[in-house]
């Protein structure tokens, strides 16, 4: 049952999950009119939250609202005016008191946008909280693959890459096991979580055995400045054992597809060629957030607040 | 919230516009059966070729899920009695209904398949059940987001006639006088959309 708020994979179920994604696959076709708007949210205002820079989500969520013809704004406060936990939630009930349809949170510290949720009226949609969740890349990134292999269940997932420190990997791995899906993580041991096998994926240190008879392989982006010694000696190094290319991708299916959230750092998780071709299917996914926000926009911005928080 | 008079051995069974589920057996009558409903189609057929004479530019344009079966009905007969070979759209309404804020849920999508442009053709929307015409409205407006239309035309195969909007229907398979409590439902085999189709109406919210 679709609650008021988006806050991660992990509070959906399955039929939540499949409710967005069949709510998405038709809001593609919207992207394909010459008019590419419908009258849906129209008179509703929808806020971009991003107290952490994101040019690509918060430009994805900005065409989704105004796709379905709300008004969208976008507010950005800067790190320095928000130093303070206080002010963060002063942020977002001063933004409440505007009246907003729904709230799209983006914080670097895991959790913010729950207590964002907690005090507000507006739905919030979690657009990438810390190492926590990112439900919309997740959900994107699902309805990807079910599009490209026509399922999701039974299928082989590996992940590869700076899994402690993703969001991504996180909603993705809720994702594809509530889906059916095997999941596996390939990463350097520093970059693996602990206990991580608890969520019930495998984890190897051997990018050859997470990735064998793969389906699917998603390579993560690394932040550069992990490169340096703490978590990985150098980034030839993270690069010559898990950065993918075509030798390397022999060890899937042939078949698989390869998916990176973006942006790539061309020569360090993928191949140059890899980047650019398939089977990567990275502008597949950028085309895909578009229509998978709005069916997240749909389902939970701007239905009537009682019948939502019952939701 | 699964629904006591969903049939069970119909999962993929998708209720249409108007009304949610199929009912007890007992409580219902059946208004059209398939022959009658074929009949219908025939004589709307001839209706329509005899309403646009020499205009070959017609465009079905099916609201789902009930009226797909209708429209694709309804170029057959066109096919058979005139040679025409008409293109047969789908378009969704619910992204353009004017109920939206107003309820807790938002309802499903249907598909949207628009084959050929609409510019300068004379659609023909096809629905299964008129009666508010609140449907209706909602179809032109997405119409008109996908070009101008030379006119627009309307096919039911039920009217109710409970209209809250100055919508007319220009063809209509039977006029059915209805209590505004009972639910009218286009179904097929089992609960698909397959023939034979028959309509029913049936009370709404089973206890009454």
């Amino acid at each position: 049952m679709i609650g008021r708020d988006l806050l991660g994979i992990e509070d959906l179920d399955r039929a939540d999950l499949e409710r967005i994604l069949e709510t998405a696959e038709r809001m593609q076709e919207v992207g394909t009119r010459e008019v590419k708007k419908v009258p849906t949210l129209r008179g509703r205002t929808i806020v971009n939250l991003f107290f952490e820079p994101s040019t690509r989500t918060r430009t994805s969520f900005e065409i989704a609202g105004k796709r379905l013809s709300a008004d969208v704004v976008n507010f950005s406060p800067t790190s320095s005016s928000l130093a303070k936990d206080e002010s963060i939630l002063d942020t977002a009930r001063t933004l409440d008191a505007m009246a907003p349809d729904a709230v799209v949170v983006r914080h670097k510290v895991a959790g913010v946008p729950k207590r964002i949720a907690d005090a507000l009226a507006a739905p919030v949609i979690n657009a990438g909280d810390g190492a926590h969740e990112h439900p919309t890349q997740a959900l994107l990134d699902l309805l990807t693959v079910y599009q490209e292999k026509g399922r999701i269940d039974g299928l082989s997932v590996a992940i590869v890459g700076d899994v402690l420190h993703s969001r991504v990997a996180r909603s993705n791995i809720y994702g594809f096991l509530k889906l059916g899906a095997e999941v596996r993580i390939a990463a350097p041991p520093t970059l693996i979580p602990p206990a991580i096998e608890t969520l019930g994926v495998k984890a190897f240190t051997s990018l050859r055995e997470a990735i064998d008879g793969a389906d699917v392989v998603m390579a993560l982006r690394i932040q550069r400045e992990r490169l340096d010694g703490a978590y990985v000696p150098s980034i030839r190094e993270y690069s010559a054992t898990f950065g993918l290319d075509r030798t390397k991708l022999r060890f899937a299916k042939d078949d698989a597809i390869v998916m990176h959230p973006g942006p790539v750092n061309r020569g360090v998780e993928l191949s140059h060629d890899l980047a650019d071709h398939r089977p990567s299917v990275i502008l597949d996914q950028v085309r895909n957030g578009v229509a998978l926000r709005m069916a997240v926009l749909y389902l939970f911005a701007g239905r009537p607040l009682a019948a939502a928080r019952e939701g | 919230m699964p629904n006591p008079h969903t049939p069970p051995d119909s999962p993929t069974a998708r209720p249409t516009a108007q009304q949610p589920a199929a009912p007890r057996s007992g409580e219902e009558r059946v208004v059209l059966d398939d022959t009658a409903i074929r009949r219908a189609l025939v004589r709307i057929a001839h209706e329509v070729l005899e309403r646009n004479e020499g205009q070959s530019r017609l465009y079905l344009v099916a609201i789902p899920n009930g009226g797909v079966p209708l429209a694709r009905q309804l170029a057959e007969n066109l096919r058979s009695l005139s040679g025409l070979e008409l293109p047969v759209g789908i378009l969704d309404t619910t992204l353009y209904r004017d109920d939206l804020t107003l309820r807790g849920e938002r309802p499903p999508l249907r598909r949207t398949e628009m084959p050929s442009a609409v510019d300068g053709r004379i659609v023909i929307l096809v629905d299964d059940v008129a009666n508010t015409g609140r449907t209706i409205r909602a179809a032109m407006d997405a119409l008109m987001d996908f070009g101008r239309p030379s006119g627009v035309q309307v096919v039911a195969l039920v009217d109710r006639g409970h209209r809250e909007l100055p919508i007319r229907i220009d063809y209509v398979g039977k006029n059915i006088p209805t209590h505004a409590r009972e639910l009218v439902i286009l179904r097929g085999r089992d609960g698909s959309l397959e023939p034979p189709l028959e309509v029913v109406v049936v009370p709404k919210g089973g206890d009454a």
